[in-house]
């Protein structure tokens, strides 16, 4: 009966579109302070270590490892409804800063540490999302 | 100046709490409110400042419908259910300025016939990074993002659901004896284990209620507290705390220490107590892991050992730190912690009823909300 509810889409403001806009183009683009280099996520004004607000933006390499997941079995959204069960992920990016998507392994056999690496998937409203992959 | 014995809690007020109602917050809030005035042996004309809860009234309903006629401080304490004990921070430290007498602190909700949590965080700012980047991937409610917290405890420490269960069979035999909790019905360990998979880890056993009432508190100058009709419930320490990444369980350094990690220490501080004196607690249970969580932040044992902490009913009735003696928000109602504070005070007043905790003293509540803020006041009864 929700067959044509859609989930949450992300409405971008002018701080975060780098990083939707490198999502589309399939490279995980992350938020850096063009003083001192400190990465960050999520996309914000100030650099917490030298609170500059000059930003650029750095392509991450995708690779990292699992620092923890849940495994969703409730539809907390009915654009979620069909997709049950699901495994949410979040990963510690090799360059430093997390990112949380859905897992695409085949085996749910996670653990922490476990190596994966990032992938690209489309989602709703346009966008593209970010989705886990086992390296 | 420490805020320490400046303020007390000297009335306390509760609607019955429903699953089902068709009265407004508002009106719900209202009779809370009057309750706990009536309760502090006052007139609602003497409340001199107000802290309502985030959402709902506002200070000005209550100067229009009580005719509150010099209200002369109001404030809000917008972190979720670390709120309640996070307001009667800012009472004190307005009581103890020599701003006002007599504050209220208020809520009214109708978290069951009205909206519910998970919709509710969408509209909050504070969760705008949320909103953008984690709900489009399907995380939508706070089980889902309180989850890998209590995922990542489990694999760092060997903690196990049963542990988890354990506070939610404890909270259950708590609210058995409590009157006013919406849940009575014992539960055991294997209908935890057995309960509905909401969000791995976390059982529908695991997750607090949804629920329709008010809940209110005044605080009062503590010097004033001696001549008012209860017993004196003295806050000898006060403290919040906010985790790094406060809004962003994510980048959260370490995921397994909350707000509340850096609260503690300078609420046992002012207070001059130890977790060793504390007799009865009321910890902010929205699930059960973060009650896990919290005692283990709170300094009752070390990181990692909650799970031992509370086996073998440890923290049920009878136990060696009875918790949640209301039967919390997991068994009694979610009146987003306010309800805890009310029961903390029935403790150390003696009037407890069947939950009473034999010669409770001294004990402590605690908040948690938004992500990850902390809050605890350690009170003690006047001697
Ligand atoms: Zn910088």
């Amino acid at each position: 009966m929700n067959e044509t509810a859609l989930p949450p889409i992300p409405a971008p403001s002018v701080e975060t579109k780098p990083y939707w806009d490198g999502l589309a183009a399939h490279r995980l683009m992350i938020q850096a302070c063009a003083e001192c280099g400190k990465l960050r996520h999520y996309p914000r004004p100030v650099c917490d270590a030298c609170f500059s607000l000059a930003v650029r933006w750095q392509e991450l390499s995708g690779q990292g490892t699992v620092h923890s997941w849940t495994v969703t079995h409730h539809a907390f959204h009915p654009g979620f409804r069909d997709a049950l069960p699901y495994t949410l992920v979040t990963v510690d990016l090799a360059e430093g800063v997390r990112l949380n998507a859905q897992w695409r392994g085949a085996d749910p056999a996670l653990r922490l540490g476990l190596a994966v690496r990032i992938g690209f998937e489309a989602g709703a409203g346009g966008f593209t999302l970010p989705v886990v992959l086992p390296d | 100046m420490s805020l320490r014995a400046k303020g007390a809690i000297t009335g306390i007020g509760e609607t019955a709490y429903l699953r089902g109602t068709e009265r407004s917050a508002l009106s719900l809030q209202m009779e809370a409110a009057l309750a706990a005035i009536a309760d502090a042996g006052i007139s609602p004309r003497d409340i001199d400042g107000i802290i309502p809860y985030a959402l709902g009234a506002v200070a000005e309903d209550f100067i229009t419908n009580f005719a509150i006629p010099d209200l002369r401080f109001s404030a809000v304490t917008p972190m979720g259910g670390a709120s309640a004990v996070a307001a009667i921070q800012a009472a004190s430290a307005a009581i103890a300025a020599g701003i006002c007498q007599h504050v209220l602190v208020t809520l009214g909700r109708t978290g069951y016939s009205g909206g519910r949590i998970g919709l509710r965080v969408a509209q909050m700012p504070q969760f705008r990074t949320i909103t953008e980047f984690e709900m489009p991937l399907g995380a939508i409610g706070p089980a889902q993002l309180y989850a890998p917290m209590a995922r990542r405890h489990m694999e760092m420490f060997g903690t196990t659901s049963r542990d988890f269960g354990e506070i939610a069979v404890a909270t259950r035999a708590h609210a058995a004896r409590n009157p006013r909790a919406t849940m009575k019905k014992p539960i055991t360990l294997e209908d935890h284990a057995a309960s509905r998979m909401i969000a791995d880890p976390l059982r529908l056993f695991d997750c607090s209620l949804e629920s329709d009432g008010g809940t209110a508190f005044v605080v009062s100058a503590a010097d004033r507290a001696r001549d008012m009709p209860h017993p004196a419930v003295i806050v000898r320490g006060i403290a919040e705390g906010h985790p790094d990444s406060p809004s962003a369980i994510t980048q959260r350094p370490d995921m397994t220490r909350l707000g509340i990690a850096k609260a503690a220490p300078r609420a046992f501080a002012m207070a001059d107590m130890t977790p060793a004196d504390i007799q009865v607690a009321e910890i902010y249970d929205c699930f059960t892991y973060i009650v896990l969580c919290q005692i283990e932040d709170l300094g009752f044992c070390a990181k990692g050992e909650g799970g031992g902490f509370v086996r073998d009913g440890a923290i049920g009735p009878g136990g060696r730190l009875p918790v949640n003696t209301h039967g919390g928000l997991l068994s009694q109602a979610h009146m987003a912690g306010m309800n805890h504070v009310v029961e903390l005070v029935r403790q150390l007043r003696g009037d407890a009823g069947d939950a009473q905790v034999a010669g409770a003293m001294r004990g402590l509540v605690t908040g948690y909300g938004d992500m990850g803020d902390g809050s605890v006041a350690i009170m003690e009864r006047a001697g």
